[in-house]
C-alpha cells in the first residue's frame, strides 16, 4: 500500500489521522541541530524555552515535543504560538500523556494538532482520540497494516464526558456519550 | 439491582466483539504476547501456572439468581465444574481455554455480566459492603455510588494505563464492612452538616509489599462532586505516580512520598478546575440509578419470629448456625444470612456448579433472587424472612453449604497460592485446609470466638494477610515453602497492619504454630468476651513470642 509515494507498511514512522495516512510536513529538530531558516519545526521543551526567550522573530511554525514526564503547565501560556504539540508514549503502558492531552485540550484550550508519538498501538488509538489526539506517528507494523485495512476497533459508547469533538451526549446519564 | 439499558448493552457487546478480535489477532500472531497482555488483562484474562484464568466482575458483589445460574453453566461447560469467589467480590475460573473466552464473555453478556477491568493497571471492579441495602446501620446504599463509579471508570480513556492497578471501595455505614482503609480510594457515605449526602474520602491504602492504611483526604465531598473528586485524584496519580519501579507504583507510595498535605493540595487544585462541569452528578440522575436499588417489597412482619425461635430451641446445630451466620436487618422480621464457603477441609471460596445452582434456587424461593459475594469469600442472602431460615438451612445442608462458622477461626481467607498462581512462593489452600481440620470441633471454635486467619501465597497479599488477626504469608526460603506469621491486623474501622511475630515456619510447622498462638490467647484473655484482637492489643506480642520460640 502506498500513500503519496510512501509505503506505509515499510519500516519507519508514518503519520495517520482519521481518514487515512498523511504526509508529515513537520521536521524534528534535535537540541544540537541547527534550525532551518524557515518551515515547520518540532523542538523539545528545553529548546522551545530558549527560543521563546530570544527576541529573533522566527520564520518558523513551531511545534513542541513533550516527553511523558514533562509538565504541560510549563507551556500553557505559550499555546497560542504553537501549531503542534507531540506527546510521547515511551511505552504503550505509560499512560501519562493521556492526562497531558486532556489538560491541553480541556483546561488550556489548545486547538492545534496534538500528535501521539512513541509506542502507538492499534488498541490504544481510540483512547488517545478521546483524550484529544488527532494525529498518530506509528512505527508498529501490524498497527499500520490494521489501519490500512480500516480495522480500528472501538467501543462506540462512552461513559465519560471528555471534550472530544466527535462525541455527543445520549440518554439521560450526564456522562454518557456516543460517537456522532 | 442495576439493569442494563440499551447503551449498557451496546457497550458490553461492542467490548466483547473487540476482545474477540484481539484474541483472533493474538492467535494470528499479529499481537505479541507482550502487546496482548494488557488487552487480555483489561478483560480479566490472566496467564497462570497451568492455564489461563478468567476473572469475572461481580460489581459490588451483587448477583441475581439468573446470573448465578449462568455462572454455574459456565463452570460446567467451560471449566471443571467449579469456580472460586475471591476477596475482591469477583469470581475466577481457573481452567478456561483462550479460544473459548470470547464465547464465555458472550454468555456473561446475556445476563449483564462481564470481565471488564478485573485486572490490569486500571480502575478495578468497585467493591461495597455485602450487606448493602439491608444493614440496620446504613446511611445510604453504597451500591448506587459503586455503580456510578463503575460506569465512569469503564474504559476510561485517560485512566486505562495507570502506573498500577487501582481499587475503590464504598461503605454505607460507619462500621466498615468493605475494608475501605486498605484501598487506593475508600469512601464512607455520611451526611454533611446540611443533612445532604456525601463521602468521607480516604486515599492511599493498600496491602502488598508495603502495606499502608489510607489517609483521610477529605472529610466530606458532597455527592454531586463524587466523579469530579475521583477524577482529580486519579489525574494527579496518573501524572505523578511512579513508573520506574512496579513495587513503588501504587498511589500509596505517591501519597507517602509527597505527604498527604501536599497531595491533598494538588488534588484540591485539580478538583477546583473540574467541579461544576460535565462530571457533576445531578440529583435526578442519582435518583434514576438509585431506583435500580430500591429494596424489594418487604412484608410488615412482627419483630418476634416464632418459628425461628422454636427451631433454634429444637436444634442445637441450627441454633449455632443462626448465631454465627445471621446478621441484623433493618426491617422487622427479616435478616441477612451468610452462606459460608468454608467447610472444614474445603477450599475457601470455592463453589461447585451444583452449589451455585442450589444457592440460586434458594435465593429465588426465599430471598427475592438476590445474592451477594462478601470479601471474606462467602455468599450472602441479604433479605430473608427470619421464619424461613429453618427451611433455608435445610436446603443449604443438602447442598453442603450449611457451615455455621462465620467470623470463627475456620472462616479463613486464602488466596489461590501456588496451586494456581504464577506469582506464588508457597501454597495457601492446603494450609487453610489443614487449619480448618485442626480446629474442626465446633465447640472449640465457639470457645475461641471471633478470629480471622488470612493467608497469602506471596507478598502481593491477595489473601489480605496484613489485616488478619492472624496473618500467614508464604515466602520462599532457599526453594522451600515457608510461612511468616503476623499478629494484630484488622481491616475494619479499627484498621491495623499486623506485626511479624518472629522467624517463619515450614509447611509442616505452621499449623502447630497457629494452634500455639490460639491456645496462648485463650489462656491469657481476661474473659471469653475479650477478643483475640483486644487481648493482643492489651498484652502485645511478648507472650506469643515466648510461647512460639521460648525464652
Ligand atoms: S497473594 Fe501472591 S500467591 Fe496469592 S494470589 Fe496473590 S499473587 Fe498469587
Amino acid at each position: 500500500m502506498t500513500m503519496m509515494g510512501t509505503d506505509v507498511l515499510a519500516d519507519g514512522v508514518v503519520l495517520w489521522r482519521r481518514g487515512g495516512f498523511v504526509e508529515d510536513r513537520w521536521a524534528r529538530i534535535g537540541d544540537e541541530d541547527a534550525l532551518p531558516p524557515e518551515g515547520a519545526v518540532i523542538v523539545t521543551l528545553a529548546r522551545w524555552q530558549d527560543l521563546r526567550r530570544s527576541d529573533a522573530p522566527g520564520a518558523w511554525e513551531v511545534g513542541v515535543a513533550l516527553a511523558a514526564g514533562d509538565d504541560v503547565r510549563e507551556i500553557a501560556a505559550d499555546l497560542p504560538r504553537l501549531a503542534l504539540i507531540t506527546l510521547d508514549f515511551p511505552k504503550f503502558t505509560d499512560g501519562r500523556s493521556y492526562s497531558a492531552a486532556r489538560l491541553l485540550r480541556e483546561r488550556y484550550g489548545f486547538a492545534g494538532e496534538l500528535r501521539a508519538t512513541g509506542e502507538v498501538l492499534l488498541d490504544q488509538i481510540p483512547f488517545m482520540r478521546r483524550c484529544g489526539f488527532d494525529s498518530f506517528a506509528i512505527s508498529h507494523e501490524p498497527t499500520r497494516r490494521a489501519l490500512a485495512d480500516g480495522r480500528l476497533t472501538d467501543v462506540p459508547i462512552y461513559l465519560q464526558p471528555v471534550s472530544e469533538r466527535g462525541e455527543v451526549p445520549v440518554g439521560t446519564r450526564p456522562w454518557l456519550r456516543h460517537r456522532a | 439491582m442495576y439493569r442494563y439499558d440499551e447503551f449498557d448493552r451496546a457497550f458490553v457487546e461492542a467490548r466483547v466483539a473487540q476482545f474477540a478480535d484481539q484474541v483472533r489477532r493474538r492467535q494470528a500472531g499479529e499481537l505479541t504476547e507482550e502487546e496482548f497482555k494488557p488487552l487480555r488483562l483489561m478483560n480479566g484474562v490472566y496467564l497462570q501456572l497451568h492455564a489461563y484464568m478468567l476473572r469475572i466482575a461481580i460489581p459490588y458483589g451483587t448477583l441475581s439468581s439468573r446470573q448465578m445460574r449462568t455462572l454455574a453453566h459456565i463452570a460446567r461447560t467451560y471449566d471443571r465444574g467449579y469456580g472460586h469467589f475471591t476477596t475482591r467480590q469477583n469470581l475466577q475460573f481457573n481452567w478456561p481455554r483462550l479460544e473459548d473466552i470470547p464465547e464465555v464473555l458472550k454468555e456473561l453478556a446475556s445476563v449483564e455480566m462481564h470481565a471488564i477491568q478485573t485486572s490490569g493497571n486500571c480502575i478495578r471492579n468497585v467493591t461495597a459492603d455485602h450487606f448493602a441495602g439491608a444493614a440496620a446501620d446504613e446511611v445510604a446504599d453504597p451500591r448506587i455510588y459503586a455503580e456510578i463509579v463503575r460506569q465512569w471508570s469503564s474504559l476510561h480513556p485517560e485512566f486505562s494505563f495507570l502506573p498500577r492497578k487501582f481499587k475503590v471501595a464504598v461503605t454505607g455505614a460507619a462500621t466498615d464492612r468493605a475494608a475501605i482503609r486498605t484501598h487506593d480510594i475508600g469512601m464512607e457515605i455520611r451526611r454533611g452538616d446540611d443533612g445532604g449526602l456525601g463521602f468521607r474520602v480516604f486515599v492511599g491504602g493498600g496491602q502488598g509489599r508495603t502495606p499502608m492504611m489510607a489517609h483521610e483526604i477529605n472529610p466530606f465531598v458532597a455527592e454531586r462532586y463524587l466523579l469530579a473528586y475521583l477524577e482529580a485524584i486519579l489525574r494527579v496519580y496518573n501524572r505523578w505516580g511512579r513508573r520506574d519501579n512496579k513495587y513503588k507504583a501504587r498511589i500509596k507510595i505517591l501519597v507517602h512520598e509527597r505527604g498527604i498535605e501536599s497531595f491533598r493540595t494538588e488534588v484540591e487544585e485539580e478538583f477546583a478546575a473540574l467541579r461544576d462541569g460535565a462530571l457533576d452528578l445531578p440529583a435526578d440522575e442519582r435518583e434514576r440509578i438509585a431506583a435500580y436499588f430500591v429494596p424489594p417489597e418487604f412484608e410488615t412482619l412482627p419483630v418476634e419470629a416464632g418459628r425461628l425461635s422454636r427451631a433454634i430451641a429444637a436444634n442445637r446445630e441450627f441454633g449455632d448456625w443462626i448465631e454465627r451466620n445471621m446478621h441484623p436487618h433493618r426491617m422487622p422480621g427479616y435478616a441477612s444470612v451468610t452462606i459460608s464457603l468454608k467447610p472444614v477441609g474445603g477450599v475457601p471460596g470455592d463453589a461447585t456448579a451444583e452449589q451455585m445452582e442450589a444457592v440460586a434456587d434458594i435465593a429465588e424461593r426465599y430471598a427475592f433472587s438476590e445474592i451477594r459475594v462478601s470479601h471474606e469469600q462467602n455468599l450472602v442472602l441479604p433479605h430473608v424472612r427470619k421464619n424461613d431460615l429453618p427451611e433455608i438451612y435445610g436446603r443449604l445442608q443438602e447442598a453442603g453449604l450449611a457451615t455455621g462458622n462465620v467470623g470463627l477461626i475456620t472462616d479463613i481467607i486464602a488466596c489461590p497460592g501456588l496451586d494456581y498462581c504464577a506469582l506464588a512462593n508457597a501454597r495457601s489452600i492446603p494450609i487453610a485446609q489443614q487449619l480448618s481440620e485442626r480446629f474442626a470441633d465446633p465447640a472449640r471454635q465457639r470457645e475461641v470466638g471471633d478470629l480471622a486467619i488470612k493467608i497469602s501465597g506471596c507478598i502481593n497479599a491477595c489473601g489480605h494477610h496484613h489485616v488478619g488477626h492472624i496473618g500467614i504469608l508464604g515466602v520462599d526460603r532457599k526453594g522451600e515453602e515457608f510461612y511468616q506469621i503476623t499478629l494484630g491486623g484488622s481491616p475494619a474501622e479499627d484498621a491495623a497492619i499486623g506485626e511479624i511475630v518472629g522467624k517463619g515456619f515450614s509447611a509442616g510447622e505452621v499449623v502447630d504454630a497457629v494452634e500455639t498462638i490460639v491456645d496462648t490467647y485463650v489462656a491469657l484473655r481476661q474473659s471469653p468476651d475479650e477478643s483475640f484482637l483486644g487481648a493482643y492489643r492489651r498484652v502485645g506480642e511478648a507472650p506469643f513470642k515466648e510461647a512460639l520460640y521460648g525464652g
